[in-house]
């Protein structure tokens, strides 16, 4: 299974970004074979339309699993329509995020937040 | 034959429409109301308005039947309107600019355009005044479509254009079809500031423009010593008054009171003299 | 926590309030993200401890050493942003349709230098600091959305913990929305004019629109009592909190002209009235 997580930094040690659309890197983590990458999110650069890009990534990469704060309208349209499934983690570490995920304690994330609301407090 | 006289101010709240339609009462030409986010212009004309128009932009539909989700199109949008999901290619209508780009690169003639509403313009009569606006519906992003379809319906004669606040997009749509320009600030460091902003960019695009100060008060001489420095023309200043402000918060024009029309008239004859018009 | 200060109408006041709420909430960043008429910083006039270029689009170029002139380019783009050959970057919107047509492959985006982004710091007062993150535009740009996601970016790097207080800009378009979202608290400043009312009412669907309630402002609230009036009952009807009115005032174009925030002139009335609302946006906050 490919997970990603959205992160402030490219090691596994570093936080996760509670953003999707602007967050600074995906870490990409294959559990089978356990491999690990952190690629720059296309969304951060993108002057209109971050979460549109930052999703297209994920799908590009054949992620399965999102781990993230949680995700704007059009993201969640199109993670939704290609059965990537969501979850929601706090400002934990991105390694401790995946373990989480995997001891099944993360709640999934079954809407959308508001749009461009990645770091309001609720 | 038209003549557009831009009324612009970089700063908002210096008095463009304030200016703009007593102008336009005096001057018996044609008033159109660019400021499509918040148009406030038919406040004090209250035309009767006999023409309603949508305006559309395109926006991309796919024919799943033809398209392979070979994702060139997604590539291309330099917008991300449109998105490579598993299943198809989602389209994220508000983010399109109507380029066309897409259409271009599908090699399964997959793409076609639809229409949608972003906006309305208006047109109507206050006694023999023509008036015109155009009226960007909230939620959408980009206003310059709006802008471009009222001014594609100008009337002939002189037609006095009321701008957006600003110097980006909204204004340079309004200027490109404008053949003069006012520019009106008030005595205010702020208004100072954002005056040389507007001087720039209308020196960039070679039109041709003076100042009005609005709010003047003889007590500050920042703009007049600037305008003068610059060599730019000083059309006329219309003095700081509370009952002039309270007459505006009512909705009621600044011509309309004797305090003012000399005011007005001093502009008027000063930019005839200066656009050289009849 | 983040305070947005949006008007719909220009000069209503925005920046007046927002210099005077960040004097009184003392200890915050702010962003003024009015960028196409950034004022705030005049007020304060300190030292750049950032400067950088900002991006904010892209503009077709066209390598003429590879160019043979065929004229494909122009008839496709739909903004008429090519004349003679030649790219008009005004109206270029960066599409690259022409770059797609092109035969020779001679036209290319490149990101187009639409702004400059600045953090000023500046001693003032009693050891007091004050940093301000904002943007000066090339003048005929377009980008603000993004640009103004910048400046608050800029803003959020050297908070320390603090607040954000953020000056938006007029209107109802992509720049007030980018200068909203994510906010915890919005104040709308709006005037007792026919026009203010009506601009009141479309940036208020704007803020319904991304779900924030917004607290209102209504600035030199005795021009027109009536217009108070009905803006009041507006609000009480709709479940809109008025936190605050203040007075017309002359002390605050003394205070623009001697680029100080209103609080510098304690005892004038709308001082008083805006350390009034602070009090009460204080409460609001904290429920």
């Amino acid at each position: 299974m490919i997970v990603a997580v959205s992160a402030l930094g490219k090691e596994k040690e570093d936080v996760v970004d509670l953003r999707f659309g602007r967050c600074n890197f995906f870490h990409i983590y294959n559990l089978e074979t356990g491999e690990f990458k952190a690629v720059e999110n296309k969304g951060n650069t993108a002057n209109e339309g971050a979460g549109i890009a930052a999703s297209s990534q994920i799908v590009d990469e054949n992620v399965e699993v999102v781990i993230t704060g949680k995700v704007g309208p059009n993201a969640y349209k199109i993670l939704k329509e290609s059965s990537i499934k969501m979850y929601s983690s706090v400002p934990i570490k991105s390694i401790d995020a995946v373990n989480e995920f995997k001891d099944s304690k993360l709640n999934e994330i079954v809407s959308a937040g508001a749009a461009h609301s990645g770091l309001n407090k609720q | 034959m038209s003549l557009n006289i831009a009324i612009l101010s970089g700063k908002g709240g210096t008095g463009k429409t304030t200016v703009s339609t007593s102008l336009t009462k005096l001057l018996k030409s044609n008033y159109v109301d660019c400021d499509v986010e918040e148009p406030n212009g038919f406040i004090f004309f209250k035309p009767k308005v006999v023409k309603s128009q949508d305006v559309t932009v395109e926006y991309p539909v796919i024919d799943s039947s033809k398209c392979t989700i070979c994702g060139e199109c997604a590539k291309v949008c330099q917008f991300n309107a449109l998105c490579k999901s598993k299943n198809g290619i989602m389209v994220f209508e508000k983010l399109c600019h109507s380029c066309g780009a897409c259409s271009i690169v599908c090699k399964n003639k997959a793409l076609t355009y639809k229409e949608r509403v972003i906006g309305i313009v208006e047109e109507g009569f206050s006694k023999d005044i023509s008036c015109m606006r155009g009226v960007l519906n909230v939620g959408e992003p980009m206003a310059v479509p709006v802008i471009k379809k009222l001014l594609g319906n100008l009337k002939t004669g002189l037609n006095i254009l009321d701008c957006s606040p600003g110097t980006s997009c909204n204004v340079i749509t309004t200027l490109l079809k404008s053949d003069a320009a006012v520019l009106v600030t008030e005595p205010s460091a702020f208004g100072l500031h954002d005056l040389a902003l507007s001087v720039k960019l209308l020196r960039k695009l070679d039109i041709p423009f003076g100042v009005v100060v609005n709010k003047y008060s003889n007590q500050d001489d920042t703009i007049l010593s600037y305008c003068k420095s610059e060599d730019i023309n000083i059309f006329g200043v219309i003095p700081f008054s509370r009952e002039g402000a309270v007459n505006y918060s009512k909705g009621n024009m600044l011509l309309d009171s004797d305090e003012f029309k000399h005011c007005f008239n001093e502009i008027a004859q000063n930019m005839r003299g200066v656009f050289l018009w009849n | 926590m983040e305070l947005v200060v949006i008007s719909g109408k220009g000069g209503t006041g925005k920046t007046t309030i927002s210099a005077a709420l960040s004097e009184l909430a003392e200890d915050v960043v702010n962003a003024d993200c009015d960028v196409d008429a950034p004022n705030l910083y005049l007020m304060y006039k300190g030292e750049n401890i950032e400067q950088e270029n900002f991006c904010g689009g892209k503009k077709a170029v066209i390598d003429y050493n590879l160019c043979i002139g065929c004229g494909m380019c122009e008839k496709h783009c739909k903004f008429d942003a090519i004349k003679h050959n030649k790219v008009i970057d005004y109206k270029c919107e960066g599409c690259g349709a022409c770059a797609v047509v092109c035969y020779k492959n001679a036209i290319k985006l490149i990101d187009e230098k639409t702004a400059e982004t600045y953090v000023t710091k500046t001693n003032y007062g009693d050891n007091k600091t004050k940093v301000i993150s904002r943007a000066e535009m090339e003048v005929g740009t377009e980008g603000s959305g993004k640009l103004v996601t910048e400046v608050r970016k800029n803003a959020k790097k050297h908070i320390e913990g603090r607040s954000i207080i953020i000056d938006g800009s007029p209107g109802i378009g992509c720049a007030v929305m980018a200068s909203l979202t994510g906010c915890d608290v919005c104040v709308i400043v709006t005037e007792p004019t026919i026009s203010g009312f009506e601009d009141f009412l479309r940036v208020l669907a704007v803020c319904e629109h991304f779900g924030i309630k917004p607290l209102v402002c209504i600035n030199k609230f005795d021009l027109n009592l009536s217009m108070t009036e009905e803006i009041e009952k507006f609000c009480n009807e709709n479940n809109f909190i008025v936190a605050g009115k203040v007075p017309f005032d002359e002390t605050v174009m003394k205070a623009i002209n001697n680029l100080k925030p209103i609080t510098y002139y304690k005892e004038s009335p709308a001082c008083t009235a805006i350390i009034n609302m602070w009090l009460t946006i204080k409460k609001e906050i904290n429920k």
